[in-house]
C-alpha cells in the first residue's frame, strides 16, 4: 500500500467513526477539549441522553415554542485555577462563558443561573470579592442572574470555588445558524488575537519561570454578534467562540460536522507578541490554547468584506482578520498554508499537556 | 515576534528551496536522518517537505526523549508513583505513554498522586513544601536536559533535601547512531544533527560519523529556515563530494560545547554499562545514571523497583520508526490501533515522536505530489 492509499484510509475511518471511549477512569485529558473529551460526550454522554435538542451537540439548545418563539438553552461550569488572573477572574469567565454560547448561536442572551461551589475554608471576603465580579460583570453585560445555587464541600474537595452557569436567550426568528449552512467558498472570520487566556492563566500559575504582561481575552461577544448579524444576516452561516481546545480545535469540529475542508492561512492569524513568545519556549501552538473573547464567523463571499468591516468597527473585533476558505477538498479536514511556504494539517488534540485552564 | 518572523521567513524560504533544487540531481535520491524529535517536529508543523523535491527524502531518527524509553522503564515509573507517601513529578509527555498496566494519567485516575512539572526544581520545591512526603522527578532527555537535573541534584546536596530522588532516564544521542550506521538494512546519505544537545556537548562527538562511516553531518537550529539551511548545506557536502560535521547553528553551538554543563554532569552521573532502548534493545554506554555519592537521590537505589524487561507489544514498530528503517505511515498499526488517543507505541505520544507529527500534522500529500484542488 502507499503512502496516499493508507491516508485516505485513515481519513475514512477518522470520518466515519464516532469516538469511542476506551478509557476505564476519567483522567484529565477527558477535561481538555481535545478527542477525549469528544469521545466521552458523543460515546458515553449522548447515548444516555439522548434527544432532538441535544444531539447537534452545538453551544447552546435552540427550544421552539408553540407560538414560533425560539429559544436558546446552554450551561458550562468553571473550575480555573488561580481564581484571578490578569484581565479576569472565575466569575468573569463563568457569566461570559455562558453569554458567547447563546451569543454565537445566535440568540440575544435573556438571563443567567449561577450555581456556587465553595470550598470548606474559603475565606467569605475573597468569595465576597467574586460574588462582586460576578455581579458587576452581569451588569456590564446587561444580562441579569436570575436565580442561583450554593453548596458546600470539605476542605480538599474544590479548589476554592466552582461555578456553573447556564443562560437563555431569544433567537430572531429568521436565525439559521449552524454548521448544516457553511458552503463550499465561504470565508473564515476571527475577530483577533488568540491564545491570549489560556497563556494568561498559565502564567498567572506561576509555576514557569514565565513573566510577562499576557491578559486574558475574556469578555462578551453578544454586541459584536448583534452587530455582526444586523450587518450580514442569513449571510452569517456559523459562529463558534474558540475556548477549550482554541481555534484549531473549533475549526476541525466546524469541519467534521459540516462535511467541507477547512483551509487557513499562518500569517493571517493573529498572535499578540508576548503570547507567541511564551507558547515558543513552552512548545505550545497558540492554535489550540483558549481564547475567551474571541469569535469565528464562517459567512458568504459577498458579504466578506462588510462582515470584516463591522467586525473592526466594533471594540471587541478591532483586530479582526479573513483567515481562511471553505472548501470542497478534504471533508472534514482543516489545512494550514503556513508563514513557511508549506501546508500541514491542523488536527484535534487527544488531549491537552494543560490541564484545566478554563 | 521579531525573532520568530525572522527565522520563518516565506520568502527566504523560496529562494534557499530554489538552491536546494538546483543542487538535486533529477533521479537521483538523498536520503537524510535528521536526529533529533524537534527537527522532526519542526519539519511537520512548518510543512518544511513541501518546500523540497521529491528527490530529498527526511528520514526520522531516535532523538525524541519520550519515544526511546522501554515499557519496563515506565512500568518501573508508574510502580515508584503507586507508592504511598509518594508524590511522583514528570513532565506532561510523559504522562500519556502506555505502560503494562497503562499511563501516568491512567494511575493518576486510580488514586497515585502524579503532578506535572517544568522543570525538576520545581520537584524540588515540592519536596520543600511537603516534607512528609518522598518527591520523586521522573529524570527524561538528552544531553539537552542532563544539565539541568545535574544542578538539580547539586542543588538538593546543599539544601540536604531527604525526601527527594529522582528517576534517571537520561540518555546519549551518539552511541544510537553508531547502532544506525551498523544496522545493515539502512541506507542513509546524511545527517542533520540536533542542535539543543549540541549546546551541550557540542560538534566533536559526531565526528565518528564523518571520519568512520563517511557521511556528512550539519548541526542545525530548530526554526524552520535553519532546517532548510541544514539540508542545503548537507547536499553541497554530497554533491562536492566532502563529509565533514558542519554547523549550521553557529549563534549558539560551539565545537567543544558547553564546559559547564559537562562538568555537573560529569559531577552526579555517570555512564551506566548498558541500557535498554525501546525497539533499539540495549546499546552499551548509551545513558546515564546517579553516581554513587549521590545515592541517597537516586530513586533507583531508594525504591524497590520491578526492574523487569517487558517486552514492546507485539505490534509495535518503533523500533524501526526510531531507526528510520520504516516511515510512521508504514507501520501496521498506524492510525488504525495506535492514535494519539489510544498510542500502543511512544512515538505517537511525545509531540517530537515521528508518528505523532505525522499523524497530527503531516496526514497530506507533498505539493509535489498533490492532485491540483
Ligand atoms: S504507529 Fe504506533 S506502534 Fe507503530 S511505530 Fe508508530 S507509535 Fe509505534
Amino acid at each position: 500500500m502507499d503512502e496516499r492509499e493508507v491516508l485516505e484510509r485513515i481519513e475514512a475511518r477518522r470520518q466515519r467513526a464516532s469516538r469511542r471511549l476506551l478509557d476505564e477512569r476519567i483522567t484529565l485529558a477527558h477535561g481538555a477539549g481535545g478527542r477525549s473529551s469528544q469521545a466521552l460526550v458523543e460515546a458515553l454522554l449522548l447515548p444516555a441522553l439522548r434527544n432532538s435538542l441535544l444531539e447537534p451537540l452545538a453551544d447552546a439548545a435552540i427550544l421552539e415554542l408553540e407560538d414560533g418563539t425560539q429559544l436558546a438553552f446552554s450551561t458550562d461550569s468553571y473550575v480555573v485555577k488561580p481564581l484571578s488572573f490578569p484581565g479576569g477572574d472565575i466569575a468573569r469567565l463563568a457569566v461570559h462563558g455562558t453569554i458567547n454560547d447563546l451569543a454565537v448561536s445566535g440568540a440575544q442572551p435573556l438571563a443567567l443561573s449561577a450555581g456556587l461551589i465553595l470550598e470548606e475554608g474559603l475565606a467569605v471576603a475573597e468569595l465576597a470579592r467574586y460574588v462582586a465580579s460576578l455581579g458587576e460583570t452581569a451588569r456590564e453585560a446587561g444580562v441579569p442572574i436570575a436565580t442561583g445555587d450554593t453548596k458546600v464541600v470539605e476542605r480538599g474537595k474544590a479548589d476554592g470555588l466552582y461555578i456553573s452557569t447556564s443562560g437563555i436567550g431569544l433567537v430572531a426568528a429568521s436565525s439559521k445558524l449552524g454548521a448544516q449552512e457553511i458552503r463550499s467558498g465561504d470565508r473564515v472570520l476571527l475577530s483577533g488575537t488568540i491564545g491570549d487566556h489560556g497563556m494568561a492563566v498559565l502564567v498567572a500559575r506561576g509555576e514557569l519561570e514565565l513573566e510577562g504582561a499576557i491578559e486574558s481575552d475574556t469578555a462578551p461577544l453578544h454586541g459584536l454578534v448583534a452587530a455582526l448579524l444586523a450587518a450580514c444576516g442569513a449571510a452569517v452561516h456559523c459562529m463558534r467562540d474558540p475556548t477549550r481546545g482554541g481555534v484549531a480545535t473549533a475549526l476541525n469540529e466546524l469541519a467534521r460536522a459540516s462535511r467541507t475542508g477547512i483551509v487557513i492561512d499562518e500569517s493571517a492569524i493573529p498572535v499578540a507578541a508576548t503570547v507567541a513568545g511564551a507558547c515558543e519556549i513552552l512548545g505550545i501552538d497558540p492554535l489550540y490554547v483558549a481564547n475567551e473573547g474571541k469569535l469565528i464567523a464562517i459567512v458568504g463571499p459577498e458579504v466578506a468584506e462588510v462582515a470584516l468591516a463591522t467586525m473592526r468597527a466594533h471594540p471587541l473585533g478591532r483586530e479582526a482578520t479573513l483567515i481562511g476558505e471553505i472548501r470542497e477538498e478534504r471533508p472534514g479536514m482543516v489545512i494550514l498554508d503556513t508563514t513557511f511556504g508549506g501546508s500541514r494539517v491542523v488536527d484535534t488534540l487527544a488531549g491537552d499537556p494543560l490541564p484545566r485552564i478554563c | 515576534m521579531k525573532h520568530l518572523s525572522e527565522y520563518r521567513s516565506g520568502e527566504i524560504a523560496a529562494g534557499l528551496a530554489e538552491r536546494i533544487a538546483a543542487l538535486v540531481e533529477p533521479g537521483s535520491s538523498y536520503k537524510l536522518m535528521e536526529i533529533c524529535g524537534g527537527h522532526t517536529h519542526a519539519i511537520y508543523r512548518h510543512g518544511i517537505e513541501d518546500l523540497l523535491p521529491a528527490e530529498v527524502q527526511l528520514v526520522h531518527g531516535p532523538g525524541c526523549p519520550v519515544c526511546v524509553i522501554p515499557m519496563g522503564r515506565q512500568d518501573d515509573a508508574i510502580a515508584i508513583a503507586e507508592q504511598d507517601g509518594v508524590i511522583f513529578t514528570t513532565f506532561a509527555d510523559m504522562l500519556r505513554v502506555p505502560a503494562t498496566n497503562g499511563s501516568l494519567l491512567d494511575a493518576k485516575a486510580r488514586g497515585a498522586d502524579v503532578r506535572m512539572v517544568y522543570s525538576p526544581l520545581d520537584a524540588l520545591r515540592l519536596a520543600r513544601e511537603n516534607p512528609d512526603r518522598q518527591v520523586v522527578f521522573f529524570a527524561i532527555g538528552f544531553e539537552t536536559t542532563a544539565p539541568s537535573t545535574a544542578l538539580t541534584l547539586l542543588r538538593a546536596g546543599a539544601e540536604g533535601a531527604n525526601n527527594f530522588s529522582i528517576f534517571c532516564n537520561h540518555v546519549l544521542v551518539p552511541p544510537p547512531l553508531r547502532a544506525i550506521l551498523d544496522a545493515p538494512d539502512l541506507q542513509l546519505d546524511g545527517f542533520i544533527g540536533p542542535g539543543h544537545v549540541s549546546t551541550v556537548i557540542g560538534t566533536q562527538p559526531y565526528e565518528f560519523i564523518a571520519s568512520e562511516y563517511r557521511k556528512p553531518v550539519v548541526v542545525a537550529g530548530f526554526e524552520p529556515l535553519d532546517v532548510l539551511q541544514s539540508i542545503y548545506m548537507l547536499l553541497r557536502q554530497l554533491t562536492e563530494g566532502r563529509c565533514e560535521v558542519e554547523n549550521q547553528y553557529v549563534r549558539v553551538v560551539r565545537r567543544e560545547g558547553n564546559e559547564r554543563a559537562l562538568a555537573v554532569i560529569e559531577e552526579t552521573m555517570e555512564v551506566r554499562d548498558t541500557f535498554e532502548w525501546r525497539g533499539l534493545g540495549f546499546i552499551e554506554r548509551s545513558a546515564l545514571g546517579v553516581r554513587e555519592r549521590w545515592g541517597q537521590f537516586d530513586a533507583e537505589r531508594r525504591f524497590e523497583l520491578p526492574g523487569t524487561r517487558v517486552a514492546d507489544p507485539p505490534a509495535c514498530q518503533c523500533g524501526e520508526v526510531l531507526r528510520g528503517a520504516l516511515r510512521p505511515w508504514e507501520c501496521k498499526v498506524f492510525g488504525t490501533a495506535c492514535t494519539p488517543e489510544r498510542p500502543i507505541g511512544t512515538c505517537m505520544v511525545s509531540s517530537e515522536g515521528a508518528c505523532a507529527a505525522y499523524y497530527n500534522y503531516g496526514r497530506l500529500e507533498r505539493r509535489s505530489e498533490r492532485t491540483p484542488a
